[in-house]
């Protein structure tokens, strides 16, 4: 088989039209601003990737942020809990190692027991994993509702890099089919490759860096090959798509990514959430569309891609229908979560992410 | 660690899912065998809404074994829009006091861990100042 | 129906009692009270205990204590009430003897509190409240007040140090109690600076809870040794009565309704009004029950209950004293022994042992203990019988 076949026939293409029915995001109320990790790591010299991460209350992790994005979403989508059929949930910071995030999430919002739920795992696009499987499980006609997350409340060591950007926060989304959807979700592209740019081993608490991969041969090549696979196979150009959403461990990437594949600064900004919240890691891209949908109007074109380290890219190609304008005020928006901000320093951060050593 | 008392209890405490009295439609929670208005049956789940407003609150900051480390917090009688009184922790204050008539809305949270951070974990209903 | 006389009393002093065991601070309240009686053998007792299955692992109790302290054979069980576990053990025994079943009665309050410390102790108080909907939102016992006086602070806005005239009067009374674990007076000014518990409620608004044992000897007016050289003291009322076990389903937390039915009903009994007594032994767990079981006595208006202590009227001089011998913030809160440290320094009151702490012409009480914000609350009517 040659690559180009391989190339042609790699659209995610659903049987049957399907979109996004609902959609809610959730940011934790605290800030942790980069001057505060520098302050303590750097004594305040060099710069913060972000401005400032969010930061979740000691009484919050990924079930409990999820289950609120997923009342955001289910109001959203107005449809009964019990009609969904699948509650899956992208994580790297799942609270349990063993026991599903998803029957937890399910339970609170109502929707057990006739539904499958589910964890999901690829880094920082578990979450766009989840969303792709949903849009299988609705556009083969097995279901009609599918629940899809990504969340997360990344760590990162104290004093690493990632410490600036570790962020909380995500996205939840009901997918179900396009006739009721708030924006169509065309097709998704997904790329790949086994590169070991990032891992946590099993019992390891906090990720590790290989070696100098980030950027290249990982972020870049991975997000760049599924865009352009995803433009090549339907059509499009850049300047076709009203926003574009690129998965933002920080500031900058999401911005080069944009440039490298010639969309304009204008397309990228209303989801370049990363400056104020950070990295949310499986939610990142997710809660960037969250936001792009908050403000869009009927007939816009979104462009998504996700990136995971390990590593690979989930592209989707989205209409904005006209169903969107009355269902984004049914829930908070993304800016009212990030509106919703209380600053702390470095101590009250180390205390609420449970790196106080109290026993 | 005590999982069955528990897990039982789950759907009241995701969701704050009490009773409604097949008899004299009275709205119960937390809920109980028998109506307390009424003295029929209580017996049919109602989802309350979530949204109350503060009754009274208290700053914990001798707190029992199990939520020692989550001090200072604060525990509120919030009475909800329904009628019905509950006890349950506000979070999310930020820098905002918590004040009697406080507008608040039922959250979901980890309460604590069961036991110790071997055991499961518990979450349930919270409150917060209403967000919009 | 006999009419029933605590005949002997007996207590430990309140405290942190490291070298003692629950066994052996039981026996000596005990055989103090059968002494204090004529040495009169009870064919009975009831033990008020709270914690002893949490905090000493161990439960029969009636075996236990009758076992160690040589009273093997008789009729032995806990009365379980929270803090009125003391009240309402008096409640058994006054019943026992009433009927006839029983000619004397042992009625011990027991509690052994410092084996633990900290937030175990506080975790196994808050078991009195609604375990499943009150104690897991990380309410403790001390909460339940905070959220009581919040509201009445919020409701009829009394001055905020008013509240601490009910520490002021515990520990100018418990100066003079040698039983007493605080022993000292305090200031205004300690008060006011006093370190949060659970806000509103400071240091000075609960009393401590440490170890103690206190017992009483009850048997029939007509069983009573003859030649006792102290008076009798006749239980002329006797009640326990509960509300909703917790607050929120009260539809006026403020009301107190069972420690104002208690107290009704124990005063019904005796024929008096609550106003009629000359001292009032009240439940001052915390200072907001203090003050709320003052206004559900009808002693004060709903609101009002705080002014009898600002203007001097629950001091050992004043129109009705309060807390003679320290109450639960100066002698200590030994929580399911509270009830029975409450009967017998009325005892000492009516009989005139009080020494400094004594009410001129004392000869009528009336004691209420809580269990939980009186979720239980446990009356009695005690007269001086001449």
């Amino acid at each position: 088989m040659t690559e180009e076949h391989v190339h042609k026939n790699g659209l995610l293409k659903p049987n049957r039209p399907v979109g996004i029915i609902g959609y809610g995001a959730y940011v934790p109320r605290y800030r942790l601003p980069g001057a505060e990790v520098a302050r303590i790591w750097t004594g305040g010299t060099g710069g913060s990737p972000v401005k400032e991460k969010s930061v979740p209350g000691l009484d919050e992790d990924v079930i409990t942020m999820s289950i609120e994005a997923a009342r955001n979403a289910l109001a959203r989508a107005g449809i009964d809990p019990f009609e969904l059929r699948a509650v899956w949930v992208g994580s790297e910071s799942h609270p349990y190692a063993v026991k599903p995030t998803g029957t937890i999430v399910a339970e609170a919002i109502g929707a057990t027991p006739a539904v499958s739920a589910a964890d999901w795992e690829f880094a920082c696009k578990a979450g766009t994993e989840a969303f792709t499987a949903a849009m299988g499980l609705v556009g083969s006609k097995m279901a009609n509702y599918a629940l899809a997350i990504g969340m997360d409340t990344a760590q990162g060591r104290p004093g690493d890099a990632l410490e600036y950007t570790a962020a909380a926060g995500g996205a939840a989304y009901i997918l179900g089919p396009a006739e009721e959807a708030l924006a169509v979700v065309d097709s998704a592209y997904s790329y790949v490759s086994d590169t070991p740019d990032f891992f946590r081993r099993a019992e390891q608490k906090y990720p590790e860096h290989g070696q100098r991969f980030t950027g290249e041969p990982a972020y870049f090549t991975h997000i760049t090959s599924a865009a352009r696979a995803m433009l090549d196979l339907t059509g499009a150009a850049p300047e076709d798509f009203t926003f574009a959403v690129f998965h933002q461990p920080n500031a900058k990437f999401p911005q080069r990514a944009a440039s490298l594949l010639g969309f304009k600064p204008e397309q990228i900004t209303a989801g370049l959430l990363s400056p104020v919240i950070g990295n949310t890691y499986a939610g990142a891209a997710l809660i960037g569309l969250s936001a792009v949908l908050d403000i869009a109007k009927p007939g816009d074109r979104i462009l998504v891609v996700s990136f995971g380290s390990g590593a690979g890219s989930d592209a989707f190609d989205i209409r904005v229908t006209d169903k969107i304008t009355e269902r984004q005020k049914k829930a908070p928006t993304t800016q009212d979560y990030i509106a919703r901000r209380t600053p702390i320093d470095y101590g009250t951060y180390v205390r609420i992410r449970g790196n106080l050593a109290l026993k | 660690m005590e999982i069955p008392r528990h897990w039982r209890l789950k759907k009241q405490r995701y969701g704050l899912v009490g009773e409604v009295c097949p008899h004299c439609d009275a709205k119960i929670f937390p809920p109980r065998d028998v109506c307390p208005h009424c003295g029929g049956e209580a017996k049919t789940a109602f989802n309350f809404s979530g949204r109350g407003e503060v009754y009274s609150y208290t700053v914990m900051h001798d707190a029992p074994a199990g939520f020692d480390q989550n001090t200072p917090y604060a525990v509120a009688l919030v009475k909800l829009e329904e009628g019905p009184v509950v006890t349950a922790q506000l979070t999310d204050l930020g820098e905002e006091q918590p004040r009697i008539g406080m507008p608040v809305e039922m959250v979901t949270r980890k309460i604590r861990e069961d036991a110790n951070e071997r055991g499961m974990l518990i979450y349930g209903y919270k409150f917060r100042p209403v967000l919009r | 129906m006999r009419d029933v006389v605590i005949a002997g009393i007996g207590q430990i002093p309140v405290g942190e009692h490291w070298d003692l065991s629950l066994r052996t601070m039981a026996a000596r309240a005990m055989l103090a009270a059968i002494k204090d009686g004529g040495g009169m053998k009870p064919q009975a007792m009831y033990i008020g205990n709270f914690l002893s299955p949490v905090l000493s692992h161990q439960e029969n109790l009636g075996a236990l204590l009758t076992d160690n302290a040589g009273l093997t054979g008789i009729e032995a069980f806990t009365v379980e009430a929270a803090g009125a576990s003391g009240g309402a053990a008096l409640r058994v025994g006054v019943n026992a003897v009433a009927s006839g079943f029983i000619d004397c009665a042992l009625v011990l309050g027991v509690e052994k509190i410092t084996d633990m410390v900290g937030s175990e102790v506080e975790a196994a108080v808050a078991q009195s409240s609604d375990y499943d909907y009150e104690a897991m939102t990380g309410l403790s016992s001390a909460g339940q007040a905070a959220l009581l006086m919040q509201r009445y602070l919020y409701e009829y806005n009394p001055p905020r140090e008013a509240f601490g005239e009910f520490a002021l009067i515990a520990h100018a009374n418990g100066a003079n109690n040698p039983n007493a674990f605080f022993r000292k007076a305090i200031s205004r000014e300690a008060y006011a600076s006093a370190g949060m518990v659970s806000d509103p409620v400071n240091m000075f608004d609960m009393g401590p809870y440490a170890d103690g044992a206190a017992a009483v000897l009850l048997t029939a007016r007509d069983t009573a040794p003859k030649d006792l050289p102290h008076p009798l003291v006749r239980v002329s009322g006797s009640s326990v009565v509960i509300d909703t076990l917790a607050l929120h389903d009260r539809p006026n937390p403020l009301a107190f309704d069972a420690a104002c039915q208690s107290v009704e009903r124990a005063c019904s009994q005796a024929g008096i009004m609550p106003g009629d007594v000359d001292l009032f032994e009240v439940c001052d767990a915390f200072s907001i029950y203090a003050l709320l079981s003052l206004e559900a006595a009808g002693l004060a208006r709903h609101g009002e209950g705080w002014k009898m202590a600002v203007n001097g009227e629950l001091s050992i001089n004043g129109k009705l004293p309060i807390l003679t011998m320290g109450g639960c913030k100066a002698r200590g809160n030994p929580l399911g022994a509270v009830g029975v440290y409450q009967a017998v320094e009325a005892v000492q009151q009516l009989r005139g042992q009080a020494g400094r702490n004594q009410v001129k012409d004392a000869r009528r009480a009336l004691i209420q203990s809580l269990g939980g914000p009186a979720s239980t609350a446990a009356a009695h009517i005690l007269e001086r019988l001449d």
